[in-house]
């Protein structure tokens, strides 16, 4: 009477949607690692000289740093020499200055992966910058937002076109000595999104970055860089997918966010690299440092992250208080599935006065996946009045998965105030009889199920895309019942 | 329309049910009454399909239908409904959304269009106010935070919002008061019609003064050692199980109940 592992299986069989390789010739460097690799990086993209003594300082940084091993998660070791760090799509001598100047190849690889960059079909409301291995292609609706002051390019044009904004702000909320993956990027990004959002204005469209790995045998460090000046307010979002490989791939992102004097910036991510197959094999290797620094008063700075892809996702999108009465969100949901292993939360230091940080984190396993949340809350001498509320719940599907949770708290204050509420629970037996009992489908019950315990990370991201990742959580979660 | 011949079902090796013969026709009310642990929930979870029950003899068709070749999920598009003792919650999910996702997976079974969201809604409300719920339920939680009541007739709606052909009521008195018994009795009345059939399990006879049933049914041990009329609910209550030599409280840790 029970459906078969298999039949289920064979029912709801559909591959990551986003698996495709694009067909174009690339630049793309020898593998392997060395000063003289930089410095060719570095003349490539044209950088003004204090970029390049950045660059090779922090390689230098990272020479002297081993990888971590405290994070939840088990991998081979990677050979940094085995990687190529630079793959661009060839085109002419400029960068192109318009959009009919992309080659169409590309855009056709964007509009595949749902994102439209023709100047007649773009996503309404959404500026995107669209970042293809190495390098970011094309950039909508500059003008418009030019128009507000606002600043929202690649960075590699930012280092050339704003070196002074670049300088002061690049590595002031992750040192290149963070930590070995922050160092890494810091030799060796090649591309990512810089936006500065002026005084007092409030950012038109919804910034996104849309980034695709393509090329084998490639890492991805993309850099990615936003300001807030006093008053304004931004709402910015990434996605990210790449071709179905055998071999695992490496993410090292940085991204920084600065909020002054009661600015605003809500940080969106909508996570699908590509997971590897059912027995485990290819993916990426997501390890990313995100940190966002308050460093106004009455500033505020939000994460929302939707996270079903990657091999492995180690990462921990933060917020520094600084400012007093500054906030800091983080929303998060996690899946994993199949030999997925993520480990993710966040950290929320509180330094200002009266500042105050919200956790909301949801994880998900199922299949033979590990899924952990780890989690920092820090209070300063500082941080007068200060508190901290999290929630951290997880829902296992199947008996072969496993849910952690490692919750840090130091507190050197003694007003401030911290509330913790986990919670540990089980797509129950009881959940998917009475929803089969009403004829629906067990899988379409699992997803309705999974959607509920999401809805209030869901309800934190802009409208569109709180649609796209409940479909992105119903296909993942495809053959988790049986 | 229901036949059930020499059923037999265990859970975790344990024999619950030890042969049950029982035809219920279209049109007809059955009441099972019984004392705890004689496997009354435990038929209705096996005629519903729950996974957690082996069937280990006998057969059960619905309408010529080998019911127990079917997932729970056919059985329910095929018309068999089970009104829950204790509905479960679904926290996030709104009844709203779930009861549609329901009636739409009734209808594709059924090769109809999806129902639109507006005439949904219109149904929904009135099926709510036949059992006395206030529409701002469909915005709630599945069962989140429901009080007993609430639940049952929480139930009893989505029978009326489903029409199945067999409705099986679990204990859907208990925990009631008697202004909700009535409520919920007149939405079981409601759903009483001459193509649809109801078998009702309970241990009171107190919810068969107000849906009046054309048999019933006495099961202990796993077995119906006495079938009749409504009189003789109305025996039981006045003689106690104790009359056909039934312990009631003998078995209260069978699973089911």
């Amino acid at each position: 009477m029970a459906t078969t592992d298999n039949e289920v299986k064979e029912l709801i069989k559909r591959e990551y949607e986003h698996g495709f390789v694009t067909e174009i010739e690339a630049d793309t460097f020898e593998p392997g690692l060395n000063e003289d690799v930089i410095r060719r990086l570095s003349e490539v993209k044209r950088e003004p000289e204090f970029m390049l003594e950045w660059r090779l300082k922090a390689y230098r940084r990272w020479l002297e740093m081993d990888e971590p091993d405290w994070a939840h998660v088990h991998f081979p070791k990677v050979d940094y020499n085995a990687i190529s760090y630079y793959s661009a799509p060839k085109k002419r001598e400029d960068m192109p200055q318009s959009l009919d100047e992309v080659d169409p190849e590309l855009l056709r690889t964007y509009e595949k992966l749902g994102i439209p960059l023709h100047e007649r079909a773009k996503l309404a409301g959404v500026a995107v910058d669209a970042v293809f291995d190495s390098v970011s292609v094309a950039t909508t609706f500059k003008e418009q937002l030019a128009e507000a002051g606002v600043i929202f390019c690649p960075i590699s044009e930012a280092v050339q076109k704003y070196p002074e904004l670049v300088q002061k702000y690049l590595g002031s909320v992750v040192p290149p000595s963070d930590n070995y993956f922050a160092a890494l990027n810091s030799a060796v990004f090649s591309d990512g999104s810089f936006v500065y959002i002026p005084k007092g204005v409030r950012c038109p469209l919804e910034l996104s970055t849309y980034f695709r790995i393509n090329a084998a045998n490639t890492g991805q460090f993309e850099r990615t860089l936003i300001i807030a000046d006093e008053g304004s307010y931004v709402s910015y979002l990434e996605g990210c997918t790449a071709p179905m490989r055998d071999e695992n791939q490496l993410h090292a992102a940085v991204v920084e966010l600065v909020a002054l004097d009661d600015a605003q910036i809500k940080y969106s991510t909508v996570q699908n690299w590509y997971p590897g197959d059912e027995e485990g094999k290819g993916g990426i290797y997501n390890f990313v440092t995100k940190r966002g620094a308050c460093i106004g008063k009455n500033s505020k700075i939000s994460w929302t992250q939707v996270e079903t892809g990657s091999a492995i996702t180690w990462k921990y999108p933060s917020c520094v208080l600084r400012g007093d009465n500054s906030v800091g969100e983080f929303y998060s949901v996690a899946l994993t599935h199949n030999y997925q292993q993520a480990d993710t939360g966040t950290k929320m230091i509180h330094l200002g006065k009266n500042t105050k940080s919200t956790i909301i984190s949801k994880g998900i396993s199922a299949g033979r996946s590990s899924n952990a949340y780890r989690g920092l809350v820090k209070f300063g001498p500082g941080a007068e009045g200060a508190r901290n509320f999290t929630q951290c719940d997880s829902l296992l599907i199947g008996d072969r998965c496993g849910a952690h949770t490692f919750p840090y708290i130091e507190s050197r204050n003694k007003s401030a105030i911290v509330e913790h509420e986990a919670t540990t629970s089980k797509v129950s037996d009881e959940q998917l009889f009475l929803c089969r009992q009403r004829g629906i489908d067990p899988e379409q019950a699992v997803s309705m199920i999974v959607n509920g315990f999401c809805k209030e990370v869901f309800k934190e991201l802009p409208m569109e895309f709180a649609v796209e990742a409940g479909k992105l959580l119903e296909v993942s979660l495809e053959g988790s019942v049986g | 329309m229901l036949s059930i011949k020499n059923l037999h079902a265990s859970v975790e090796d344990k024999e619950i049910l030890k042969g049950i013969n029982l035809e219920i026709k279209a049109g007809e009310v059955h009441a099972i009454m019984g004392p705890n642990g004689s496997g009354k929930s435990t038929l209705s979870q096996v005629l519903a399909g729950n996974e957690a029950f082996e069937v280990t003899e006998g057969e059960v068709t619905l309408n010529g239908q080998n019911l127990l070749e079917l997932e729970t999920e056919e059985r329910a598009r095929e018309g068999i409904f089970l009104a829950f003792q204790y509905p479960v919650e679904i926290p996030g999910v709104s009844n709203l959304q779930f009861l549609r996702t329901a009636v739409n997976a009734m209808r594709k079974h059924r090769g109809e269009e999806d129902m639109n969201a507006a005439e949904f809604m219109k149904l929904a409300r009135e099926v709510c106010k036949q059992v006395d719920l206030d529409p701002s339920f469909l915005k709630r939680g599945v069962n989140e935070g429901f009080s007993g009541g609430e639940k049952k007739r929480n139930e009893i709606m989505q029978a009326l919002l489903l029409q199945p052909k067999l409705a099986i009521l679990d204990e859907t008195d208990s925990g009631l008061d008697i202004d909700a018994l009535k409520v919920v009795a007149d939405g079981v009345n409601a759903l009483r019609s001459p193509d649809r059939a109801i078998l009702m399990v309970t241990h009171y006879q107190r919810l068969l003064n107000h849906i009046v049933p054309d048999y019933v049914h006495v099961l202990a041990g796993g077995r119906i050692i006495k079938s009749g009329g409504r009189e003789l609910a109305l025996e039981l209550e006045e003689k106690g199980y104790g009359w056909l030599g039934i312990k009631d409280e003998d078995a209260a840790d069978a699973p089911a109940n």
